[in-house]
């Protein structure tokens, strides 16, 4: 590895997001007495030398915040000891234990975690990026903005592609939706049609109990089994695999997302999902290399709060595993998923995988403890929090 | 012939057993079998009333222990 330090345990991680930046800042404090005396070193690869909060967003897509507010200097959010690089991975050599990044560097590793994300792929749906709106990027969710201040009535439609990224945010968008409409005057003229793939309004039993008499309260109609087939732009019509389908005049779409085109292109996993273990979070048949956030295959929420807790779990192992030669702790499928229920009202989803989400009536004190955290995000990702 | 994928989605809540079948038959070619296993008991219901309105062919159900074995062949 041409910046290594001679003899010392090379930890790279490639991946600057939510996951990879806990794990990286978690361990730069567990082993800083390792790094001192030049045993361990951690490396950081990742595409940008920017850090996005991404459920800053959705707030983008009403008006609620603006796009600078989501970015942080990568660099500044990182412990001065991790070598930390924008060069993304463009190839893995596993049985070589070494990566090779777009500029040509090779880099090798004794222990590698992989947390490179999801992306949108829109496309995948025929139609559906000519006739939708979407809030998965800074770009669309400034247009899904500006649709929604020129929107004047009509009929709106949701739908919800499958995998996708942050699952509370199909009853989200549409309680915003509700909210935003009333705080124009116009929610009278405007029809909010709600599709999601499954038999009940969410893949959580206890949020599709919560969410579907606050949908009827508020005048939100829904059709389940409704998975996205076809968008027929022009006539404005959304069809489903299921056989039926629904007129709109703005298509707001959650869409199905992939794993990143680097871990599609090597064919870890289907759909650019790695096989991972559950509770080590290592990769299928590779003990030396840990996988975390969206980048897995685990039946787990692909969400921020995911990743977090994931990362507690590598970090703390791979610290374990260096200091004393064993793993101390197992994930379990933690997640907590606030859930906001409109512009000022918002609960909160906790689950594992053993134990579903106990729901809360919506509050205010909610609302406002989320719209700390979107604050508190930069200290929860140093590793602090 | 076209080999049985498994698709493990015992134990979760989110994004749950249907959302995983249906994530990956998205994927499988035409033929494929898939089997999934499933600790929610609602699974033996909700399953195939999709894979019934979908048009994709239910191949059997069976619960062994705690895990129900649904195995789905993509048919379009």
């Amino acid at each position: 590895m041409k910046y290594s330090v001679v003899g010392a345990k090379r930890i790279l991680i490639v991946g600057g997001g939510t996951g990879g930046t806990i794990v990286a800042n978690n361990l730069a404090r567990r082993l800083h007495g390792e790094i001192r005396e030049h045993k361990v070193q951690i490396s950081m690869l990742s595409a940008s030398d920017q850090h996005m909060y991404q459920p800053g967003l959705l707030y983008v897509a009403f008006g609620q915040m603006m796009p600078d507010e989501l970015y942080r200097d990568q660099a500044s959010l990182l412990e001065p000891t991790i070598d930390f690089r924008v060069d993304p991975v463009v190839k893995f050599e596993l049985e070589k234990k070494q990566v090779t990044t777009k500029s040509g560097d090779v880099h090798e590793y004794d222990v590698l975690v992989i947390a490179t994300g999801s992306r949108m792929v829109p496309n995948e749906i025929p139609g559906l990026e000519e006739g939708a709106e979407f809030f998965y990027t800074e770009e669309s969710a400034i247009k899904m903005f500006k649709k929604l201040r020129e929107f004047e009535g009509g009929k709106v439609a949701i739908t919800v592609g499958v995998p996708h990224k942050c699952p509370i945010a199909p009853v989200e968008v549409t309680f915003s939706l509700h909210d935003y409409f009333k705080a124009r005057g116009i929610r009278d003229k405007v029809q909010i049609k709600y599709h999601y793939p499954i038999n009940r309004i969410h893949s959580i039993e206890n949020v599709a109990k919560w969410a579907q008499p606050e949908f009827d309260r508020i005048g939100v109609e829904y059709e389940t089994l409704f998975n996205v087939e076809e968008v027929d732009a022009e006539n404005k019509i959304v069809k489903s695999l299921e056989g039926t389908e629904s007129e709109y005049d703005l298509l707001i779409s959650i869409p199905e997302h992939r794993g990143m085109e680097v871990i599609e292109e090597h064919e870890f996993g289907p759909g650019g999902w790695i096989p991972t273990d559950r509770h080590q979070l290592t990769m299928e048949g590779q003990d030396n290399i840990y996988v975390l956030g969206d980048t897995t295959n685990l039946p787990v929420s692909k969400t921020g709060s995911a990743a977090h807790f994931q990362a507690e779990v590598v970090s703390e192992n791979i610290a374990s595993i260096i200091k004393i030669g064993a793993p101390v702790r197992d994930y379990k499928g933690k997640v907590y998923c606030f859930i906001e229920a409109g512009h000022d009202r918002a609960t909160y989803a906790m689950f594992d995988y053993l134990n579903p989400p106990d729901l809360k009536p919506p509050n205010k004190s909610m609302h406002w403890f989320k719209m700390s955290y979107n604050q508190m995000y930069w200290t929860s990702v140093r590793g602090l929090l | 012939m076209s080999e049985t994928k498994i698709v493990d989605a015992c134990n979760t809540y989110c994004p749950g057993p249907l959302m995983e079948l249906i994530t990956y038959m998205r994927q499988a070619d035409v033929g494929d079998t898939l089997e999934l296993l499933s600790t929610d008991q609602g699974s033996a219901d909700d399953v195939p009333e999709w894979v019934e309105k979908c048009g994709h062919e239910m191949v059997g159900t069976e619960k062994i222990g705690e895990i129900w074995h649904i195995k789905v062949r993509k048919a379009k």
